[in-house]
């Protein structure tokens, strides 16, 4: 059975490692670390925490069990009959990885428009792309793509298979996992190939995004990840590239296992989610009736105003206003964070603004370690100073020039 | 109408930082806690049973002291628990976790409904709730934000995907995952503590379960993580300073640039 190893020689009783071991299964006992099995989960957190290379991860050696595969496929998504940018993101970096292995990289597109939009696909990259020319795929119902795409990776035997982490992806590809008995590391930053094993190495964040994981599929294929969007590069479109475009059957029937009966119209009204500048609160503020100073800033700016999750819990501000792990992750160019502390998970749904601007009276806050702009300050104070700024006729005349 | 939940064990905080002296990881809030969005899972069953009446079943893999956090869901309306526990699942992926889970979901007999949180604060995949539908062969949909309307044969869901929010019907049995936190856990009442107190939290192993050993835990694994690291924020940050009047003009400045 695999267990955690420590080496005798080189474990110096440092402790570190039970600092770095969330089931408290490490103790230090004669100078040495010592791991319970019982409470072990094997995770091997402690492995990397260890500055002497004192810990191992050993598990018995298996068969290998690797049935013959090659090619990179990519599941291309489009929504109404349009191809999402993710689409050709997966054939840029799909391409690279079929060249460093050299082999083919083959583009899946299931859906009405699939013929007219085969050829963006070659000219992205693909070698060779299969598509199943069918209305019944544009609902976006994630279970009629499962059967269908199951059968073309049984036939096609890709080495490594990748699919958008949208939504959909998200969804879609955990069932082909399962039903491939395959591995599958979500929502990718990093893709490259092994130079040594062959293997695709993945990287992806956890924890929300304050650890980050190299994740390796050895011995199952497809080695299949989804990949998050916005973050690959596209390839430069070749109308020159030659490539095979394949018309597959559509399937004879789908089996109904979910049905779309209201489609509400998607909220383009003014969400956090996409909002260039926000304004943010926290507990910070001091009280409800200060909420009026960040929403006075936010529309003199034309800004929209985010909280964090203490102001929906004591009932100050909507949960549709949340910022973090359980609200909305933001990614506006400016952030001004007035009064907040800035709890890890809140920390996780700003990650991504561009410019974050915060104010806090206290300069030990932990905000001020993502903030690229430090005010130490009575963030009230500053808002109705900053208010009496805006409103003042000098800036707006310094406005318009 | 008979509901089982999905509960993972979670660290309290998902915080991680370095070490500054010798670059080391160390994990912040090591006392686990229930998933945040397993919570909402669960307020979502207790809201259907309060409704519709029928039972909920909570279920978790993990170690030994899960039990404590099964404990809480039955003294805040479950009415039975079971932990599946053994030192062969550790080291256990998304695939040998969702067959465990599998195989013991499908020991409890006829259910309904299966709630999962969208997916844990901790491992970030959001792969268990279709896994699990595929091995167990039933409908699923991912990132509901509530059950609308139960009949005795289909469900109907709001879910949220990709920007659109879209009514959905699915037949039962089926597995859905809760996204955002719509709604909070309600605390346990002392009637619900005190019932609690009288309900043992099953155990059952891997032998209990009849699995195949090649499928749990790090040997039924795929994928190995080869290496964890901590990302570096590391970016400088400029000090705005002066009083307020000062420090508000400085920010007019920023913020008059991005505009």
């Amino acid at each position: 059975m695999a267990k955690i190893i420590i080496d005798a020689a080189n474990c110096q009783g440092c402790a570190l490692c039970i600092d770095s071991c969330a089931t408290h299964a490490i103790s230090i006992s004669n100078g040495l670390a010592q791991v319970n099995m019982d409470l072990c989960v094997l995770c091997s957190i402690c492995r990397d925490s260890c500055p002497f290379s004192a810990i191992t991860l050993s598990e018995p050696e298996t068969a290998a069990d690797c049935s013959p595969a090659e090619g990179v496929l990519v599941f291309t998504e489009q929504h109404q009959g349009k191809l999402l940018s993710v689409a050709f993101e997966l054939l840029g970096i799909g391409r690279v990885l079929a060249d460093k292995k050299q082999s083919a990289l083959i583009a899946v597109l299931f859906g009405a428009s699939s013929r007219e939009n085969a050829g963006e696909l070659v000219a992205a990259g693909a070698d060779r792309v299969l598509i199943i020319t069918d209305s019944r795929f544009d609902h976006g119902i994630e279970a009629d793509f499962t059967h269908p795409l199951y059968d073309i990776i049984e036939r096609e035997k890709p080495e490594i298979v990748l699919i958008g982490a949208t939504d959909f992806g998200r969804a879609l590809a955990p069932w082909l996992a399962a039903r491939l008995r395959t591995g599958l590391t979500a929502d990718c930053t990093g893709l490259d190939i092994d130079q040594q094993t062959g293997l695709l190495q993945q990287t992806r964040p956890a924890f929300g995004g304050n650890l980050m994981a190299q994740i390796v599929c050895p011995k199952h294929r497809p080695q299949m990840a989804t990949v998050r969007p916005k973050v690959m590069t596209e390839s430069a479109m070749d109308y020159t590239r030659q490539g095979r475009i394949i018309e597959l059957a559509p399937p004879s029937s789908i089996d109904i296992t979910m049905e779309i009966l209201q489609t509400l119209a998607v909220q383009k009204q003014a969400g956090i989610s996409d909002a260039e500048i926000i304004v943010s609160a926290g507990k910070g503020i001091g009280s409800a009736k200060n909420l009026v100073y960040v929403h006075e800033f936010a529309d003199l700016i034309g800004a929209e105003v985010g909280v964090s999750r203490p102001l929906v819990d004591m009932g100050w501000s909507e949960y549709s206003c949340q910022i973090g792990q359980t609200g909305s992750t933001v990614a506006p160019r400016l952030l001004i964070a007035c009064g907040i502390s800035g709890a890890i998970q809140h920390l996780a749904g700003i990650s991504r603004a561009e410019t974050i601007i915060a104010i806090n009276s206290d300069p030990d806050a932990p905000i001020f370690s993502i903030a690229h702009y430090k005010v130490v300050g009575d963030c009230i104070e500053i808002l109705q100073e900053l208010i009496k700024n805006y409103k003042s006729a000098g800036r707006k005349e310094w406005q318009k020039l | 109408m008979k509901i089982i939940v999905c509960i993972k064990p979670v660290p309290s905080s998902n915080e991680v930082r370095l070490d500054p002296q010798n670059g080391t990881i160390i994990r912040e809030g090591r006392e686990s806690v229930i998933n945040p969005f397993d919570e909402g899972a669960l307020e979502q069953a207790i809201k259907l049973k309060e409704t519709l009446g029928g039972e909920i079943v909570t279920v978790s893999m993990g170690i030994p002291d899960t039990a404590r956090l099964l404990k809480d869901t039955l003294a805040r309306g479950a009415d039975q628990a079971f932990l599946f526990s053994d030192r062969r699942f550790a080291g256990a992926d998304t695939l040998a976790t969702a067959y465990t889970l599998s195989l013991g979901i499908k020991r409890l007999g006829d259910f309904d409904l299966i709630i999962c949180g969208k997916m844990s604060i901790d491992g970030d995949t959001a792969q268990i709730g279709p896994e699990l539908a595929q091995m167990l062969g039933i409908a699923y949909c991912c990132n509901i934000s509530e059950v609308v309307d139960v009949g005795t044969t289909h469900i109907q869901c709001r879910r949220i995907t990709d920007g659109r929010t879209q009514l959905v019907r699915l037949p039962l049995p089926a597995l859905v995952t809760v996204g955002k936190r719509y709604d909070m856990l309600r605390f346990p009442s002392i009637s619900g503590v005190r019932q609690s107190l009288a309900i043992p939290v099953e155990n059952r192993n891997a032998l209990d379960l009849q699995t195949d050993l090649d499928r749990i835990g790090l040997n039924g694994s795929p994928t190995r993580v080869i290496r964890t690291f901590v990302p570096q924020r590391a970016h400088g940050s400029t000090e705005i300073v002066g009083d307020a009047n000062k420090q508000a003009e400085d920010i007019c400045r920023i913020v008059d640039g991005v505009r």
